[in-house]
């Protein structure tokens, strides 16, 4: 009895200690959250977390972004080149993966230590080339540079992850279906594509943050404000910097949180499972 | 037959490789082509209007020794020396944080989705400019960390983003902040541990301490291994949150200056092209050495479990 009480206390602690520590790890965040509903004067005045004065002001200023582009706009097109790098991951990745875990070729050994080695690789390597390639091309100021080498699966990451996914599947769908008469391409489609669907949706999940935080090459590629992105955006009012700024700053930084935090409340299960499964970086 | 046999090989060859196309014109086009042409830029001057100008090794030499005529780059070097630090402060400090709260969370808690989701936040939305912005508000002079230093404790607190001492720190800070997808790994790690272990060591005695270095790392050994070296190479290479945080610049006196926001000013603010390729392989080396003599070390501490 006595026992039995002291393991929960126990375990009434530690869940107080756990709590406590997330609570203070979130506590800029939603500090964050709070100041975009307090009037722009007041925010750094008053440390409290519940605004003394609710507005939504800063959400309409902020909207409207700096000169003549809006956030609309820039939502716009963050949602559009997230959305194409999404489709193309889908579905090259997958393409690419299944080659590799379940069809034999001359050579598939050498191919996928290749495909390993890129997974390592810093990308500061071919910045420069493909900048020079790309301005040649003329896609500077588009977003083709930040879409198109996705076509060509060039995230090995997701190539790896489902190459590991497919692996697991069971062979004889796939030899019950070659019997019946399928060829390779259908079993892909109509056999591995469905089966793949969780390693598939992590592939949609991690490919739509990380293009969505993607500073990096929006900053490198994009130069004109109608082309930006939201993180482009945001960095727009830093640039102009002044008291008055940081209130609508704060509100479109919550929006551009958004839709990560909608993405990650739906689809928790599968973030859960890719990130054990895989160990996936961030 | 034998012929139809062959035929049929390079038929299976084919459709197979078919299915590679996409990969392999990536490949060669995106991958392995910038590769060699930028390791043929290093060797260069290159300002992209003009043709590259052959230099040999100079842009090498600039960079480690220097002499007279073409005197060393300091801000590489203290790029270098700025980063490495980020890296080798902010990579262990993140893990032992992780590994911490994963064995606080291993046990039979009702609330662990909830935790789990509550710590992962930070991680999910850590990498934006957003946060980046957010952080420099945060740690500003007048910001909101110093309000509530001056305002409950009475203290006069240092500017901490604009002070060359600490900026640097609270970079390490937002990184370790990050700790949520390693505790994920962590702790489906731990929950593969037997229960066993645990009690037949406990009946033999041995106290909490001792199970975890006996037990806990022994078993996790691989996993914590794995993190370290991806984490590594990720914090290499970090820049969003250095660039937003120091306004493009690396500044205060280069104290955030990483190798890649360097690297990035080197190649584009300053069109020194050439220079920014020869950084870029210098980073592809470091990184693979890293790499190369963690998996070397690892052959003697990290036990993979194979027989006992």
């Amino acid at each position: 009895m006595k026992r039995r009480t002291t393991s929960l206390i126990k375990s009434i602690l530690t869940n107080i200690l756990i709590l406590l520590l997330g609570m203070c790890m979130l506590y800029p965040v939603v500090w964050l959250i709070a100041a975009s509903f307090k009037e722009s004067n007041t925010i750094f005045s008053d440390p409290g977390l519940w605004p003394k004065a609710f507005t939504l002001q800063n959400y309409v200023k902020g909207w409207q972004g700096i000169g003549i582009v809006g956030f609309a706009t820039f939502f716009k097109n963050s949602f559009i080149i997230s959305g194409l790098c999404v489709i193309a991951n889908v579905i090259f990745c997958s393409l690419t993966a299944y080659a590799f875990a379940r069809l034999k070729f001359a050579g598939r050994n050498i191919w996928f230590a290749i495909m390993m080695v890129t997974m390592m690789l810093p990308t500061h390597v071919t910045t420069i080339p493909r900048y020079i390639m790309f301005r040649k091309f003329g896609w500077i100021d588009t977003f083709l540079p930040l879409v198109i080498p996705k076509f060509f699966a060039t995230d090995a990451f997701f190539i790896f992850l489902l190459v590991q996914f497919i692996r697991s599947l069971p062979k004889e769908l796939d030899e019950s279906a070659l019997i019946d008469g399928c060829g390779k391409f259908g079993i892909y489609t109509r056999i591995v594509m469905p089966l793949t669907k969780p390693a598939l949706i992590t592939t949609v999940i991690f490919t739509f943050l990380w293009t969505w935080d993607d500073f990096f090459n929006q900053l490198l590629y994009l130069n004109s404000p109608s082309k930006y992105t939201v993180p482009m955006g945001l960095r727009l009012f830093l640039d102009s910097s002044g008291i008055s700024s940081w209130g609508p700053m704060f509100a479109m930084s919550v929006l551009s949180l958004l839709p990560c935090l909608i993405l990650f409340f739906s689809l928790q299960k599968y973030f859960v499972q890719g990130i054990a499964t895989t160990g996936i970086k961030g | 037959m034998n012929e139809r046999a062959r035929k049929k090989a390079i038929r299976e060859n084919l459709t197979s490789y078919a299915f590679l196309v996409p990969w392999l014109l990536g490949f060669f086009v995106l991958t392995l082509y910038p590769m060699i042409y930028s390791f043929f830029l290093s060797f260069t001057e290159f300002n992209i209007l003009q043709p590259p100008k052959w230099l040999g090794l100079r842009n090498y030499f600039v960079m480690f020794i220097g002499n007279e005529q073409f005197p060393r780059d300091e801000r590489f070097l203290n790029s270098l020396l700025v980063t490495f630090k980020y890296v080798f402060i902010s990579v262990p400090l993140k893990l032992i944080f992780a590994l911490g709260i994963a064995m606080l969370m291993n046990r039979d808690l009702k609330l662990i989705p909830f935790y789990r989701t509550l710590y992962y936040i930070p991680t999910l939305l850590g990498g934006s400019v957003a946060i980046a912005a957010l952080w420099r508000r945060l740690f500003a002079g007048d910001g909101v960390l110093n309000m509530i230093l001056r305002s409950a404790f009475n203290l006069n607190p240092p500017a901490w983003i604009s002070n060359p001492k600490y900026a640097l720190y609270t970079l390490i800070l937002l990184s370790v902040w990050q700790f949520g997808s390693p505790m994920i790994i962590f702790l489906a790690g731990l929950k593969q541990i037997p229960k066993e272990y645990y009690e037949a060591s406990a009946v033999d005695g041995a106290g909490k301490m001792r199970q975890f270095f006996s037990i806990t790392l022994p078993c996790l050994s691989p996993i914590i291994f794995f993190n370290l070296v991806m984490q590594m190479i990720n914090a290499f290479q970090s820049f969003t949150q250095a660039y937003i945080i120091s306004g493009g610049q690396g500044g205060p006196l280069d104290s955030t200056m990483f190798y890649s926001l360097y690297l990035y000013l080197k190649g584009f603010a300053f069109s020194e092209m050439g220079y920014a390729s020869a950084m870029a392989w210098v980073l592809l080396i470091i990184i693979a050495a890293l790499t190369a003599l963690a998996f070397k070390v690892s052959g003697s501490l990290v036990s993979y479990g194979s027989g006992e």
